[in-house]
């Protein structure tokens, strides 16, 4: 079940405001005279006014403060997220004796069922999982997307062709079974590393890979019609090689679209890391990670419905922020997507 | 026409066999990088060193992966017999593996939860076909409006939900608190009442994430559309309004919002994983899931092949479909 959690919407956009001015040659301020405005300025010149965006990356800033200083955060508000806190636990029924999950001013979010864990505390720390799965995971998946997507779109021929079938046959591949499949024969020390290191590499090798036939498609369409370019065809011409063409004439109109879709890709990451770890297939426990929680919610919600709410809750504002942040950022470099 | 059906479906083969060689070879390669034993993962932890070298030579673990390929794939046209150890076991075609850790051929063991997964999947097909592309529609004409606004918003908020928090959500209301539905299979011969019933709120809850999907994906491509010369033209030689946008426009709109529909209901249909979880359907990703947790590959290996299958013939619909749909397509 791949598609879930992949934002099809290539195109889909939410159409922002666009006032910036379309031509940046008749935009100067008359008493300054003209003055040149990169592509780059202009864009934050739209992102700028695309609230919707702007308050997407506070959040998504915030996050990940929160991520980094989480042992700071945790030392001074919380309990240390692997304690057990029984005390807290009604022994009969497994619930939080507290009402709401047993919040109060010693535990913020409350505390998990059973066996009393300081929920705010494995939130905090489950930032730090969610946030650094989809980030490493997106670079993988941009760096071997951008570089197989060139080479393909490039050099054309039976290269391109057989790296479309790949990327054909990647996308028909249920990334979610295969990953479990995957992830159940690992064991749990490999090349040296240890316990969640393991799990964590293995998400982020397994969820950039399955990622970068998207990236790869689109690189390869761009540089299709790039390459055929006027001013390329001129550099040509004046006997510039293929590698300076390639970094000098292509890449720097490629890192627009790279840009939007790196940025739209980590809220699917996060949604895939989470979903992974809620069919049992992320870190391991006892590293607290979002889906996990959730997968534990799923025997316990009907008694004790905060414990499922505030992970969820977690998951999707992190998500809807990064997708804010992620339409902003592609309304502004792409301003024919909003046409 | 016909070669090219003839074309892809040699393509789809193709397909299916490098997925399968590829499934097999995580099974059998990742253990042997990593230095642990693939037989005794296939019988559990405790199992003495009798029955792990009788599976061993059951599943010919020893030999190379493409002979253990031919095996396996055979096994699904012909019926395998697993022999070693001092006892055979015999799978009748279609034979998708043999678990051992139930003693039961994995067909057996998923046939009765495919109308499961159909049920709600196609259930929940029709719904966000409907919702998704009706809001996407609505909105791109509406643009800017307040109607449009709320159903962006209400769009992304739907693709940022995880579903099985949305489903664990709906089931906190509709079951525990309101009491008015619950989330089980009664299949359609036995109640179509029942029927309909259980699966209501998988269904919503399914069609809610889709819905918000393709609505973001149509109203993209319709605005697109809309600024195309030929709808221009059509406009201009005096056609009615509702023949631009229903007959021209929505033509355009609906070949993407087709491809993207082939994959997903393909993938679907190999198994919800997260909704079936969720909501405790026994379909066929639940049958994956619990596996993971039993360990017990050939199911995982199984449901993921019939989902790639799944995946590669609705594409292939998908495509046939295109030549009805946009008059441009001509398959030769």
């Amino acid at each position: 079940m791949t598609a879930p959690l992949h934002e099809t919407s290539a195109g889909a956009s939410t159409a922002t405001v666009d006032g910036a001015p379309a031509d940046p040659g008749t935009s100067g301020t008359p008493d300054k005279g003209i003055q040149g405005r990169s592509p780059w300025k202009i864009a934050w010149t739209r992102l700028k006014r695309d609230k919707l965006a702007l308050a997407g990356a506070c959040v998504v800033g915030f996050l990940i403060l929160v991520a980094i200083f989480a042992p700071l955060i945790v030392g001074l508000l919380g309990h240390p997220p692997d304690e057990f806190h029984e005390d807290q636990i009604d022994p009969l029924f497994g619930t939080p004796i507290g009402s709401w999950g047993g919040i109060s001013s010693d535990f913020l979010l409350g505390v998990e069922p059973v066996n009393g864990r300081d929920v705010f505390s494995r939130i905090v720390y489950g930032a730090r999982i969610s946030l650094l799965v989809a980030f490493l995971a997106a670079v993988f998946a941009v760096l071997l997307g951008t570089v197989l997507g060139i080479v393909a779109g490039y050099f054309g021929g039976w290269i391109d062709a057989a790296l479309s079938r790949v990327m054909d046959v990647m996308l028909a591949f249920p990334q979610l079974l295969f990953t479990i499949a995957l992830v159940s024969v690992l064991p749990n020390e490999l090349f040296g590393i240890e316990g969640s290191g393991v799990r964590i590499g293995a998400l982020v090798v397994v969820i950039g890979f399955f990622g970068w036939p998207y990236v790869g498609r689109i690189v390869r369409g761009q540089t299709l019609s790039l390459r055929e370019r006027e001013y390329v065809e001129a550099a040509r011409s004046l006997g510039a090689g293929r590698l300076y063409i390639l970094r000098k004439e292509l890449l720097p109109n490629l890192v627009a679209p790279i840009t939007v879709y790196a940025t739209l890709m980590i809220p699917t990451n996060i949604l895939t890391e989470a979903a992974l770890s809620f069919l049992g297939a992320g870190v391991k426990p006892p590293t607290a990670s979002w889906g996990q929680m959730l997968s534990k919610a799923v025997n316990t919600y009907e008694s004790d419905p905060l414990f499922m709410v505030i992970p969820g809750l977690a998951i999707f504002i992190t998500v809807l922020a990064f997708n804010l942040f992620g339409d902003g950022v592609r309304d502004a470099l792409d301003p024919k997507g909003s046409r | 026409m016909l070669a090219y059906i003839v074309r892809r479906l040699f393509a789809v083969v193709v397909m299916l066999l490098v997925v399968t060689l590829v499934t097999l070879s995580i099974f059998f390669l990742i253990p042997k990088l990593t230095g642990s034993d693939p037989a005794a993962m296939f019988v559990g932890k405790q199992a003495d060193p009798a029955s792990i070298e009788g599976i061993r030579q059951k599943l010919g673990l020893d030999e190379p992966i493409l002979v253990q390929f031919w095996h396996f794939v055979s096994g699904i046209f012909v019926g395998r017999d697993y022999t070693g150890g001092g006892d055979s076991i015999h799978c009748a075609a279609p034979c998708f593996g043999y678990s051992f850790k139930t003693e039961q051929d994995v067909w057996t063991m998923l046939v009765d939860r495919i109308p499961v997964t159909l049920s709600m999947v196609v259930g929940a097909a029709v719904l966000w076909l409907l919702m998704g592309v009706t809001t996407g529609v609505v909105s791109a004409l509406k643009r800017g409006t307040a109607i449009d606004r709320a159903a962006m918003v209400t769009a992304l908020a739907g693709v940022s939900l995880p579903i099985y928090f949305t489903a664990m959500l709906a089931m906190f209301l509709f079951r525990t608190q309101l009491g008015w539905l619950d989330a089980k299979y009664v299949p359609f011969a036995e109640s179509p009442g029942g029927w309909f019933a259980g699966l209501l709120l998988p269904w919503v809850t399914l069609a809610f994430l889709y819905a918000a999907m393709y609505a973001r994906l149509t109203r993209a491509t319709m605005l697109e559309v809309l600024g195309e010369d030929y709808i221009r033209t059509a406009r201009a030689k005096g056609l009615p309004e509702p023949v631009v946008l229903g007959k021209h426009a929505m033509r355009s709109t609906m070949t993407p919002i087709l491809t993207i529909f082939g994959m997903d209901l393909g993938a679907l249909v190999g198994g919800a994983v997260l909704t079936e979880t969720a909501f405790n359907l026994s379909g066929l990703g639940n049958a994956a899931f619990k596996a993971v947790g039993d360990r017990d590959l050939p199911v995982i290996l199984a449901v993921t092949l019939i989902t790639a299958a799944s995946v590669v013939i609705a594409n292939l619909v998908v495509d046939l479909l295109y030549a009805v749909i946009d008059p441009r397509v001509r398959l030769a």
